[in-house]
């Protein structure tokens, strides 16, 4: 028994010494894991997973503590290409956190804007532009259409359109051959 | 030297640890879902296998029979297979961040694939010599990498086809791997021609 | 001369049609009621716009300026008003309007004034320029500018190729315009081979048009320069495609992700050199071509047609049959369907195509793919469409990406001849897209990323600042 005992705990002596000599040897710095999740979300930064952005979030679903299907914005596909990194189950999209919508940009109706400034402070991606008490625009190109100066905006000036499908950015659809009514 | 040879093709082709001893088959169907990943995760179970049976026969050898101490040989593989797929987590984690991503949680259950288990512990009731038991070690490894390369294969293949909805995923995995068990049938005579 | 042609893989041998246009002569379209110009002539770029609505213009003035190195000018096609600018419907697959400016003639027909450019007397880059504010872009298609095309590179080139192939079906218009305008064309090769600093020029026309390659050898008699040559290459679809072309008459084969000046060859539309040769010798833009009109038609043929006449305005000419029920642009191997008789003629339209059910009866449905391999067998790209098809099938773009993809040039062989009917091409133009729109998702979201990190970082730096002053 006494001999069960030691040699059990020799062993574990010593692997448990191996082991902590690797873990210093090969220590880590940073989760590279971070940066792979941050690089699949579509950096829209609404925070409408519940975090201040797409880092934390990415930064919370590496630790685990979020799920992978609480970004709207992303989409199934955003969805289905996490499971996919992250080798677990695909998931449909919480309802709690939103819905996919079309992508779409903010527009300021410049007659009624007063000058305010709290879109701009709201601008995750600085895509306003304006100063106190002048006209202020939204450059439409880095607009992610987070809808984050929405709110705030104190006479409802802003609201959220739709991106028009252009000669630019139409695509070819998947062919679908039309079934044909049986004569 | 042909007995070795036969050891390492008979645990890779005839006796393959996946698709005849139908072991490992957690990882098999967890981390084949992309060639890169089975290739990665093959050859993490060739180190820590080869690792294992090597390390297991010292023990057994010199620490555990001299000491009538037969009864606690799974306890003792289990901690020695632990530590070293520990190591080779740390290892991976350093020298390739991507592919320890890759692995996921596959990497640190290869503790409790049985394959890795298992392979030792048919070195001893086989009573193979030291050299033996590393070469039946590592030949079980390559068979089970093989069989995940050519599952990979063909499940990046099947992900495009039409399969029957009620099929689709598992599924027709398990399907495809039936199929193949019974391809690798074929080799049960290759020691005839010894 | 010329030793041996070489051959490239694949291709096929479609019914050539073209009797049926290539026999009369180029007419000249008479000027429509309106003149429809989209200010993207050069499939990458849109130009600047000059001209405000109420405007009188002349024939060949520029109405739209380049901008950008990818861009060419616009000019009026003929004198008149402008009566907008507005977004109109334009001969693109996707039928979308993009913004044009619309003109009404006022059928006088005044011209600019017309200098010859003396290109002898100048650098090359300027002679560039002068052809890129003349509206000079390639006539075969795919309208990039010739005055990129004609640049150095990066090792020069030595060989100009004039593609007068037309292996599509039914197309007749290069044919027709190498048998009538043969000298024009070889004073614009003439005039490119200057630019460009090249050695030769190669002449490549398919052997089922004899009378297009003795016009264009009498031309070159009566031209007397040295190292021009006509080739007769072997009538196979797509002997016309670009890289096929420079293969069958130098050897060279292009790879992925080069272009044919890596190797010293530069491959022009016989119609853009005819183009150059009208810009540079009489100082006119670019403000028509020669485009055929075929298919179901009473009296096809060549028209030579302003550049913003709408179809509709065209289509009596050719007379089209009852029952024609579609129209095609371009060919049948590669053409794509007409959406609107209101879009215009753009630099890029070298046919129209009458359809009927009889004569382009619709696709039968879909089978399923029987790996027979003859996709593989006619790919002039020496590609694998089977599996190409099965990932795009799938949407797995990725696998689509491994098997080349981008390499295919939809030319339409592998559709031609699959035996289920399977449209593969549609499947590659839809995986192709889909991969172009994920990249420009992924830039768009590079530089939200950019910006909200620089953001972030200005509010600490603003935040530990406050902090400062409050201590201080």
């Amino acid at each position: 028994m006494i001999e069960a005992l030691l040699v059990m705990a020799l062993g574990a002596v010593l692997l448990g010494a191996a082991l902590g000599y690797a873990a210093v040897r090969f220590r880590v710095e940073g989760d590279p894991l971070v940066e792979k999740i941050d690089a699949i979300l579509p950096q829209t930064q609404c925070g409408q997973c519940g975090f201040p952005g797409c880092k934390p979030y990415a930064t919370a679903i590496a630790k685990g503590e979020a799920e992978i299907n609480q970004c709207p914005p992303g989409g199934e596909e955003g969805i289905h290409k996490l499971a996919d990194l992250l080798g677990r189950e695909f998931k449909p999209l919480s309802a709690e956190h939103g819905i996919e919508k079309p992508k779409s940009v903010a527009i300021i109706d410049e007659q009624a804007c007063i000058g305010c400034t709290l879109c701009i402070q709201a601008c995750p991606v600085d895509a306003i532009v304006g100063a106190a008490k002048q006209m202020h625009t939204v450059v439409a190109a880095q607009c992610t259409g987070c809808e984050l100066c929405v709110a705030p905006c104190p006479v409802d000036c802003i609201r959220m359109e739709a991106i028009q499908e252009t000669v630019d950015t139409w695509k070819w659809k998947y062919p679908v051959i039309k079934l044909r009514q049986a004569a | 030297m042909t007995s070795y040879l036969f050891i390492v093709l008979g645990a890779v082709l005839v006796n393959n640890v996946v698709f005849v001893r139908i072991l490992g088959l957690c990882p098999f169907m967890g981390v084949s879902k992309k060639l890169e990943t089975a290739l990665g995760m093959g050859a993490a179970t060739t180190f820590v296998l080869t690792m294992a049976c090597g390390a297991s026969f010292v023990i057994d050898r010199w620490l555990l029979i001299p000491n009538h101490l037969e009864y606690l040989r799974t306890l003792s593989f289990i901690v020695t297979i632990a530590a070293i797929v520990q190591l080779t987590e740390l290892v991976i984690q350093k020298t390739s961040p991507l592919l320890h991503q890759v692995l996921g949680i596959y990497l640190p259950l290869i503790t409790t694939n049985c394959a890795v288990l298992g392979i030792p512990l048919l070195n001893v009731s086989l009573r193979h010599n030291f050299l033996e038991s590393l070469l039946f070690g590592f030949g079980s490894a390559v068979g089970f990498t093989l069989a995940l390369i050519l599952f990979a294969g063909i499940r990046e293949r099947l992900e495009a086809a039409d399969v029957p909805i009620h099929f689709r995923g598992t599924a027709i995995a398990m399907i495809t791997a039936g199929l193949m068990s019974l391809a690798f049938m074929g080799f049960a005579g290759l020691d005839k021609y010894k | 001369m010329i030793a041996k042609l070489f051959k490239f893989k694949g291709g096929v041998k479609p019914d050539s049609h073209k009797d049926v246009s290539a026999a009369a002569p180029i007419r000249v379209a008479p000027l429509p009621s309106h003149l429809i110009i989209p200010l993207r002539q050069s499939a990458r770029a849109m130009a600047r716009c000059l001209v405000q609505p109420g405007q009188t213009v002349l024939k060949g003035e520029m109405i739209a300026a380049a901008e950008g190195p990818l861009c060419t000018a616009v000019h009026a096609p003929t004198s008149g008003t402008v009566r907008a600018i507005a977004p109109q419907p334009v001969p693109h697959p996707s039928g979308l309007p993009a913004p044009s400016i619309i003109i009404d003639p006022d059928g006088l027909e005044r011209w600019i004034e017309r200098r010859p450019f003396d290109y002898r007397c100048v650098p090359a880059q300027e002679t560039r320029n002068y052809l890129r504010d003349c509206g000079v872009v390639g006539l075969g298609g795919a309208g990039f500018p010739s005055h990129v095309k004609l640049g150095p590179g990066e090792k020069g080139i030595e060989t100009l190729i004039l593609n007068g192939a037309e292996c599509e079906p039914w197309i007749t218009c290069d044919d027709r315009l190498m048998r009538e305008r043969a000298d024009g064309i070889l004073a614009g090769a003439s005039i490119m081979r200057h630019i460009a600093g090249a050695r030769r020029i190669l002449v490549g026309i398919e052997d089922n048009k004899p009378q297009a390659i003795a016009s264009m050898r009498a031309a070159v008699q009566r031209l007397g320069e040295a190292d021009i040559e006509v080739v007769a290459v072997p009538t196979r679809y797509p002997a016309g495609g670009e890289k096929q072309l420079i293969r069958v008459l130098t050897g060279i084969e292009i790879p992925f992700g080069k272009l044919g000046t890596h190797f010293g060859v530069q491959c022009f539309n016989v119609g853009s050199a005819h183009a150059v040769f009208r810009a540079i010798a009489h100082g006119e833009p670019l403000i028509s071509r020669v485009l055929t009109l075929s298919g179901n038609m009473a009296h096809p043929g060549n028209f030579e047609a302003l550049i913003g006449t709408p179809i509709r305005e065209l289509l009596p000419l050719a007379e089209p049959r009852t029952d024609t029920d579609r129209y095609l642009m371009g060919g049948p191997m590669m053409g794509v369907a007409l959406l609107s008789l209101d879009t215009p003629v753009i630099k890029g339209t070298n046919c129209i195509l009458a359809g009927s059910p009889a004569l382009f009866p619709p696709p039968p449905p879909e089978m399923p793919c029987i790996r027979c391999g003859e996709c593989a067998k006619v790919c002039p790209a020496e590609l694998q469409p089977f599996e190409l098809y099965w990932f795009s099938r799938a949407r797995i773009f990725g696998k689509a990406q491994e098997y080349s993809l981008f390499d295919c040039i939809e030319c339409g062989c592998c559709s031609y001849v699959c035996p289920s009917r399977i449209p593969l091409v549609d499947y590659f133009r839809f995986a192709k897209g889909e991969i172009w729109a994920r990249e420009k998702e992924k830039a768009a979201a590079d530089i939200a990323r950019e910006r909200y990190e620089l953001r972030l970082a200005r509010e600490e730096r603003e935040k530990a600042e406050k902090a400062a002053k409050l201590a201080a």
